[in-house]
């Protein structure tokens, strides 16, 4: 089968700014890929070299096995969903949604009706004759990607699309994204920052940082192997501690340890409790070990040390992750 | 703990700081108080000259004496569709809508230049370059055109160089754009006209195309629209507004002028030069109100059917 979007040593930069630096990346047809990365790391560049608003300056792009070398953006069957959703408008929601038709000479009324269809898979049924102005920012939102679909695009392209939400109405957009991504089968490429969102809706993530890839892999394989201190603490803030303090590997390698999997014990380790900092449905704690900075997660039924208190911890040695040496 | 500052400090001294403290917490009264002097400027000063004119146009004047009949009557508007006087309205109709129709074909690239592409010392160029024309006085510039358009001026001496003299003629052969010259010639007023109104079409353009998002540009791309359904479908309605608001300017400028067509063209009037031989020579002031109005109703006119065909939808 062929894939859905290569990179071949693909390279953007801009001036000596290396946006994105020698990626290979190959994204499969149906799956729901996941760019995640912080600010700056060339996640959104990639987004833009696959819609086309940028040309690489060295490496391939394939798009379904054909090469997209100085193909414009109007001749990609790629549709991308915008951060801030770049609705038109002097137009309603309606005019939105049937834009990509219109542009392709789909009279009025075939382009109406397909508008409302695509309106109904994102249940906004009723909202065409509104003024993008006048929705909330999860009707937008849904507005934003009625548009991208109403094309029926290869690929669809999503660059921090819950960004603007609030914390339950991006949970809630979350479910339908992924839900509207496996009706349809069609192949969803994610750019976000938040690693929840990537880990739970991604089939695959690569993790980004300074326009290179640092790892892929199911969200299973970045969370619980991260390959490296960066992925590591990015992906789910783990703790990253020296070999000697972890209790395996040799001196001078490293270990990730996830802060849920320190557990308070008598038998263990003494540490000092620095902070303490309530989340509901646990508690973290910040604690000093052998002057070794840690976190840790505490289920909520339990009693949690003040900030100050002597406490004893352990962890079993195979949640610890050792780490390659930092490329 | 006595030395802790207060929580609330003690009110400020002073007559104005004290007045200004308390109008601050009566915004209402502020409000009154900044818009009353431009209210009364307006209301009594323009609003009541332009009743005054109202009034003046429904009178007539006595052909015998000379004199001012101070009674209602629209015999003066009669006077108006007389051939001679409708040549008038309908020469500066035609000619203030070519003008600002060219302005705008004329201003959009650069306006659009301006505010996608310059930037740092290129858009500095481009605000001086654009506003240094209305620092230099009017008649200096109207005058300097004479120069360049007059049979022994610049652009014929140009022509002659690049040996298409014949070109020059065969354009002042046409018919009612010709003429001996360019500077006796309506394609010359024009061209002055045009030069001298491109600054006020030029900046609302501007201002209406940097607040068109570039993301919105990107967007239409991506689904599929090329370049010229994305200039049609998204940045002309957006920039309509900027595009109206400089029509305005352009439109209503050459429909009141009176100096440029009596420097620059054939001795045919234009209404700016009605309203000022009727108000002047002719003493017929009637007339010359009767003659004002018609700039105001056109005016309202055009911005009634633009607003009609949802010019302003975009604000």
């Amino acid at each position: 089968m062929t894939d859905a979007v290569t990179f071949r040593g693909v390279s953007r930069h801009f001036g000596d700014v290396r946006a994105v630096d020698r990626v290979d990346l190959a994204i499969r047809d149906g799956e729901f890929f996941a760019m995640l990365g912080p600010s700056g790391s060339g996640k959104t560049t990639c987004l833009r070299l696959i819609a086309g608003f940028e040309q690489p300056t060295a490496g391939e792009i394939e798009i379904f096995g054909t090469s997209a070398r100085g193909v414009p953006p109007y001749l990609r069957n790629v549709n991308t969903v915008f951060q801030n959703y770049a609705l038109f408008p002097h137009m309603n929601v309606r005019d939105n949604v049937a834009f990509g038709l219109r542009v392709r000479g789909m009279g009025r009324r075939e382009r109406h009706a397909a508008a409302e269809e695509a309106l109904a898979l994102v249940e906004l049924s009723g909202f065409g004759a509104r003024r993008a102005g006048e929705l909330s920012g999860g009707q937008r939102q849904r507005v934003a990607l009625a548009r991208a679909l109403i094309n029926r695009p290869r690929v669809v392209l999503l660059d921090e699309p819950l960004g603007a939400l609030d914390l339950k109405l991006r949970e809630q957009m979350q479910e339908e994204l992924r839900a509207l991504q496996a009706r349809l089968g069609l192949t969803f490429v994610l750019v976000t920052h938040d690693q929840d969102e990537a880990l739970s809706l991604a089939d695959r993530v690569a993790v980004f940082a300074e326009g290179r890839i640092r790892q892929l892999g199911t969200p299973a394989q970045i969370y619980r192997r991260p390959a490296s201190r960066f992925v590591a603490d990015f992906v789910g803030s783990s703790n990253v501690i020296p070999a000697e303090v972890a209790g395996i590997g040799a001196p001078g390698q490293w270990a990730s340890l996830r802060p849920e999997d320190i557990r308070l014990d008598p038998a263990g380790q003494a540490a000092r409790v620095t902070g303490r900092f309530f989340h509901g449905r646990v508690t973290k704690l910040t604690l000093e070990l052998r002057g070794q900075r840690l976190s840790a997660l505490i289920p909520a039924q339990q009693a949690a040390p003040e900030a100050g208190a002597e406490v004893r911890i352990a962890w079993s040695p195979e949640h610890l992750h050792l780490l390659e040496a930092e490329a | 703990m006595s030395t802790e500052a207060p929580a609330i400090f003690a009110p400020r001294p002073g007559l104005l700081p004290r007045l200004a403290d308390r109008l601050l917490r009566r915004p209402r009264m502020f409000v009154f108080l900044m818009v009353l002097p431009i209210t009364l400027w307006l209301g009594i000063v323009y609003v009541g000259a332009l009743i005054a004119l109202l009034i003046q146009s429904f009178f007539s004047i006595d052909e015998f004496s000379g004199m001012v009949v101070r009674e209602f009557t629209l015999k003066t508007y009669g006077e108006l569709l007389r051939p001679a006087n409708l040549d008038i309205l309908l020469r500066t109709v035609v000619m203030a809508g070519a003008v600002t129709l060219a302005a705008a074909v004329m201003a959009f690239p650069i306006a659009y230049f301006a505010a996608r592409y310059a930037r740092g010392i290129w858009k500095a160029l481009f605000y001086v370059g654009v506003m240094l024309p209305l620092w230099s006085s009017y008649l200096v510039k109207v005058y300097a055109w004479k120069l360049v358009l007059a049979k022994e001026g610049i652009l014929n001496w140009i022509f002659a160089k690049l040996h298409l003299t014949w070109a020059l003629d065969a354009f002042l052969g046409l018919p009612v754009i010709g003429g001996n010259s360019l500077s006796v010639s309506y394609a010359g007023t024009f061209l002055v006209f045009l030069y001298i109104w491109l600054p006020y079409m030029i900046m609302p353009l501007q201002a209406a195309l940097v607040r068109v998002p570039p993301g919105l540009i990107e967007a239409a791309a991506d689904l599929g629209a090329h370049p010229g359904q994305s200039f049609r479908m998204i940045i002309l309605p957006l920039a309509l507004p900027g595009m109206v608001a400089g029509s305005i300017f352009t439109f209503s400028l050459t429909l009141g002028d009176y100096i440029v067509p009596q420097i620059i063209g054939n001795s045919r009037l234009f209404l700016g030069q009605a309203v000022y031989l009727q108000h002047g020579t002719a003493g017929n002031i009637p007339l010359a109100a009767a003659f004002t109005v018609v700039p105001i109703v056109v005016m309202g006119l055009y911005l009634w059917g633009a607003r009609r065909m949802g010019a302003f939808d975009a604000l």
